[in-house]
């Protein structure tokens, strides 16, 4: 036997392409989060609020990853703002390619802040550089307070939570304390939001954390 | 399942990084797999016999090597294991820590079996 001693990370590909997205935005002054959650937390419903909290205040971007379908496209454009849709076709999350090939069709010129809505999947995103500033994990009230334990590698990597629906807290078993607690005994750096997309509760709060982020 | 896109990514690695002609002397193909690194052993092995049917590399097989989740807490100065992925230190509470292992996901060997010569 001959052995091939090598250290290779198996993603090196997918890393080197979104070092390459990183470069591309910080040329151009773009921020960019990758919003990530189970499929229905309300993803789409943060970052509606977010683009009605921006409107005419900065020139934002969304790039939009579905399994199926461009209809959360579709309700993006309504806030007039640049979206290119991602259909993955099965594909359970994004890659920093697709970002890459996605970016063909996104000016970026005066664009302070690119929103990337990932697939929704607590898990395979979590592996995936796409190139962004930060990962922001949205997890509602109805999933429980035990998402955290349960796929911890997501809100390891993440540097925000938004807990969305509390609205509906007094009619699930969900402890926003529990909760928080379990989020933050995995990532204790993790800046965390209580939010309703419904009543627009701690909707300021977050879109102010964020445009602190943003240059010029 | 993104298992069979990891894959993919091991099988372009191993095919950079020994010859064509050598592909099918390789056996075993080792990887470090971290316990939080978010794959599933089992389904990584069955998407790697998936994409190596009928290849040169049909008689590779995977071969994990599981890295455990391991933190250190800098006051401390212990390092403890957490099956979760907590990364508060059980003696004091604290969350000053660094993680040291368990989010691995790299090829480290590839095993090829010596091609004898032909007898002349």
């Amino acid at each position: 036997m001959s052995i091939v001693t090598i250290q290779r990370k198996v993603l090196e590909k997918n890393d080197e392409i979104a070092r390459r997205n990183r470069e591309r935005f910080s040329q151009k002054g773009t921020f960019v989060i990758n919003l990530v959650s189970s499929p229905g937390s309300g993803k789409t419903s943060v970052l509606e609020r977010t683009l009605e909290y921006f409107e005419g205040k900065v020139r934002l971007a969304v790039i939009e990853g579905d399994v199926q379908t461009d209809l959360d496209a579709q309700r993006i454009a309504r806030y007039h703002v640049p979206v290119v849709q991602i259909v993955t076709n099965g594909g359970c999350h994004l890659e920093a390619k697709l970002v890459e090939d996605a970016l063909t069709n996104v000016d970026l010129r005066g664009v302070r802040l690119l929103v990337i809505e990932n697939v929704g999947n607590l898990v395979c995103p979590s592996n995936y550089d796409l190139g962004e500033a930060m990962k922001v994990v949205v997890a509602s009230t109805t999933e429980g307070d035990d998402k955290p334990l349960k796929y911890p590698g997501m809100f390891l990597h993440s540097s925000a939570l938004i807990i969305n629906k509390t609205d509906l807290l007094p009619y699930v078993s969900c402890s926003l304390e529990v909760l928080k607690g379990n989020a933050l005994k995995i990532n204790p750096a993790l800046k965390v939001f209580e939010m309703s997309c419904t009543t627009k509760v701690g909707v300021p709060e977050w879109c102010r954390w964020l445009e602190e982020h943003l240059s010029g | 399942m993104h298992e069979l896109s990891i894959a993919q990514s091991i099988l372009d690695i191993v095919r950079q990084s020994v010859p064509e002609k050598e592909l099918p002397a390789v056996r075993f193909v080792t990887l470090q797999v971290g316990d939080l690194a978010g794959v599933v052993p089992d389904s990584l092995e069955f998407s790697f016999t998936v994409l190596t049917t009928n290849t040169p590399l049909r008689d590779a097989k995977l071969h994990i090597d599981h890295i455990p989740f391991v933190v250190m807490c800098n006051p401390c100065g212990k390092s403890f294991t957490n099956e979760i992925g907590f990364v508060l230190c059980p003696t004091c509470g604290g969350a000053d820590t660094k993680i040291l292992s368990g989010m691995e996901l790299q090829v480290v060997e590839i095993e090829l079996e010596e091609i004898k010569a032909e007898a002349s």
